[in-house]
């Protein structure tokens, strides 16, 4: 009588849609129109190439750290595409993909990390959340916008962002639980990309995976590959149904990986091998989407230079015009400036401190 | 002796003491194979092993938190916070447990952990990695604030700190893990705690720095001299709690001027509790007001524009000559 098994009646499934080659399982091709993917690789290959050249630019000293998103276009896009502008966004640090295809500027994110704040500004009345970097923070935040979303009776959602590594943070469990309990429409994506820093999955959970810690706050889970547009896609778009009709968070796990370095700062062949690597170069979400593209008759080879040709345009524009606004905006005053609503005497007063700092330095520089 | 970088003394620090005592041990993020993201704990792993070079889960109220329990339990946890700017996600358990459980146990249980992590400015990174708010920690009582200001006394203090019985705090500016190299001796050296020290001296001016500011203080000394003749007396904190003002008085009634200079913001930052204890033990031997050079009262920008944060050795010259010319 006293001891017997409890009978857990929930599962976490695995989607997986398009193979590592890019073939498809047709019963689970989801309904998506040519133009529509189009406009999905279009936006997973601005994020690819904007990411090598951001690269590009902090090797030459001409932005400061950043964590490269390569590899991990797929788990970003695929999810973000269910979004409509109502609805909230909340990253972490690493969705560059998926901030731009909310209409973030891709200058405005050189000048954010070339340490003008300015760059943090956010298209107006979009409903997205500034990066957050600290780890597993915003996932709270989510859970408040999401619980507003229904005190004030809207049908939107909030898609959320981290990574493997966030899971272990208090932030983490405080608002899955949240969530849950007050059935938030919200739904969690974890970027699993296999390492947080040197830390592999395996040191950071002893889980079996992580899409099955929903089960413990009360909510579904699936797992999906990553790196497959498709199941992300499919699986983010059941989940946003749900909460849109009131069915509460999801937690989705993506299984992709991070084929570069942590950030700009970090040395990854201190920690892992390069045929680690290799093995997840063979399952680039970008070249699997193109083959299946393909296949389908939607993208042949001019239409795949046109695109490249039209993005890397686009980035060379940006580039242009972020040193060009960067040049313009000179001067560090804007230190000041939004820390309150309205700035406060003592502020006002080291703003002028600052002020004649500089006004010096720059007698120093003309007259040196 | 070998001449070494505040990130190598520091290593040197962790490995003698863990060779010494087998209750040493260390935990944090990335503080395994890779050596901890600024290569303090390189190589640790190797000789000591996982069970006491322990890579953990991303969670620093869970770093800080079992290593109260561990050190409750007989152990001296060195954690290691990968940045300041994270150790709020710990506040809790530094503030509700580590700092008072000598206390609330009347003596019973105590909390000998080293919480280190690197501060401040000066590698141009992202947000929440350029802080300086060790005054959160100064103004905790029970517990101890230790900031080093290069490879020697990082060296000997961070001994001293692993050998306290209370917890400490122990801020590594960033700034200075690379900066310079200094003869740090291969023999065990230690440094007591609470205790500043005179490292110019001077008879025109008190100047007071702690960190990776203290090397900024003394080349701002040096070309006061060279202006305007001005001998400047600068005194290197090295312990921001307890704070110990009987050195700084002392100086300040030789020279009747005082300049104190930090990175954090200035408003209700360390250079207030100095002034303030300044004014309490040595009022009537001022020739002028006290000067805080500090950082402004905002958050520390990224990149280029760090600079403009960090007091610099022009800021720190106006200052000392605005407060001499009075
Ligand atoms: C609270 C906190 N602790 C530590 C860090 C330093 N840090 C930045 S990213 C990172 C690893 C994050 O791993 P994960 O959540 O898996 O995301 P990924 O970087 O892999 O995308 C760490 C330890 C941080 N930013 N925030």
């Amino acid at each position: 009588m006293p001891r017997h098994r409890l009978v857990v009646p929930d599962t976490v499934e695995y989607l997986s849609i398009l193979d590592h080659q890019g073939n498809l399982d047709q019963e689970l091709e989801p309904h998506l129109g040519d133009e529509q993917l189009i406009e999905l690789y279009r936006a997973m290959l601005l994020g690819r190439r904007f990411d090598e050249r951001m690269l590009d630019l902090q090797r030459q000293g001409r932005i400061g750290t950043f964590p490269p998103i390569k590899g991990q276009e797929a788990a970003q896009m695929g999810a973000i595409i269910n979004l409509r502008p109502s609805d909230w966004f909340v990253p972490s640090f690493r969705e560059v993909a998926a901030e731009l295809w909310r209409g973030r500027s891709p200058e405005s994110v050189l000048l954010y990390y070339n340490g003008f704040n300015e760059g943090t500004l956010l298209p107006a009345g979009q409903r997205d959340l500034p990066m957050a970097v600290p780890v597993g923070s915003q996932i709270l935040h989510a859970v408040g916008l999401g619980r507003a979303a229904g005190y004030r009776g809207t049908d939107e959602v909030v898609l959320c962002f981290f990574g493997d590594g966030a899971t272990s943070e208090g932030d983490f469990h405080e608002g899955l639980n949240f969530a849950a309990v007050y059935r938030t429409p919200v739904i969690f994506v974890c970027q699993n990309n296999q390492w947080a820093i040197s830390t592999p999955l395996k040191k950071q959970t002893a889980t079996a995976n992580l899409a099955l810690k929903a089960l413990a706050y009360g909510m579904p889970g699936i797992q999906v590959d990553g790196n497959d547009v498709l199941a992300v896609y499919s699986a983010t778009r059941e989940a946003v149904e749900r909460a849109r009709n009131g069915g509460g968070p999801t937690l989705i796990e993506c299984i992709t990986y991070r084929i570069m370095m942590h950030t700009t700062a970090d040395d990854p062949k201190r920690y892992r091998t390069e045929e680690e690597v290799a093995v997840w170069q063979e399952r680039d979400p970008l070249t699997r989407f193109a083959a299946y593209l393909q296949r389908r008759g939607t993208l042949d080879a001019d239409r795949r230079d046109q695109l490249e040709a039209e993005v890397l345009a686009q980035i060379q524009a940006a580039v242009e015009r972020a040193e060009q606004q960067m040049a313009e905006l000179g001067e560090p005053l804007a230190l000041f400036e939004h820390l309150y609503a309205d700035l406060p005497p003592n502020l006002r007063a080291q703003r002028e401190e600052l002020r004649t700092t500089l006004a010096a330095a720059d007698k120093e520089v003309r007259h040196g | 002796m070998a001449k070494m970088t505040m990130v190598q003394a520091l290593n040197l620090a962790l490995k003698q003491e863990m060779a010494a005592d087998d209750r040493v041990v260390l935990l944090g993020e990335d503080v395994g194979p890779d050596g901890g993201v600024f290569r303090v704990t390189d190589g640790l792993i190797d000789a000591f092993g996982s069970e006491r070079v322990m890579d953990t889960p991303l969670a620093e109220s869970a770093i800080v938190g079992m290593s109260i329990g561990m050190a409750i339990y007989g152990l001296r946890p060195v954690c290691e916070i990968q940045f300041s700017g994270f150790s709020y996600q710990a506040f809790h358990q530094l503030e509700n447990h580590a700092a008072r459980m000598r206390w609330r146990t009347q003596g019973r249980l105590s909390v000998p952990l080293v919480m280190r992590a690197p501060y401040g400015g000066g590698v141009r990174a992202l947000e929440h990695h350029s802080e300086s708010r060790e005054a959160y920690w100064a103004h905790t009582p029970g517990l101890k604030v230790v900031i080093p200001s290069g490879p020697r006394n990082a060296r000997a203090l961070l001994v001293s700190a692993i050998r306290d019985p209370d917890p400490v705090i122990f801020y590594e500016a960033k700034a200075l893990y690379r900066a310079f190299r200094e003869e740090v001796p291969e023999a065990e050296e230690t440094m007591p705690l609470g205790r500043p020290q005179l490292v110019r001296e001077g008879r025109d001016l008190t100047m007071i720095a702690y960190g990776a500011l203290v090397r900024t203080a003394l080349e701002a000394a040096e070309q006061l001299k060279g202006l305007d003749g001005i001998e400047t007396e600068v005194i290197d904190l090295l312990t921001l709690a307890p704070l110990d003002q009987e050195l700084l008085a002392a100086s300040l009634r030789k020279t009747g001027r005082a300049v104190v200079v930090h990175e954090a913001p200035r408003s209700f930052g360390p250079g207030a509790e100095i002034v303030c204890r300044l004014l309490e033990e040595a009022f009537y031997y001022l020739e002028a007001p006290p000067v805080r050079v500090a950082g402004f009262d905002v958050h520390p920008p990224y990149f280029s524009r760090e600079r403009w944060y960090m007091p610099d050795v022009r800021r720190i010259v106006e200052a000392a000559r605005r407060t001499c010319s009075g």
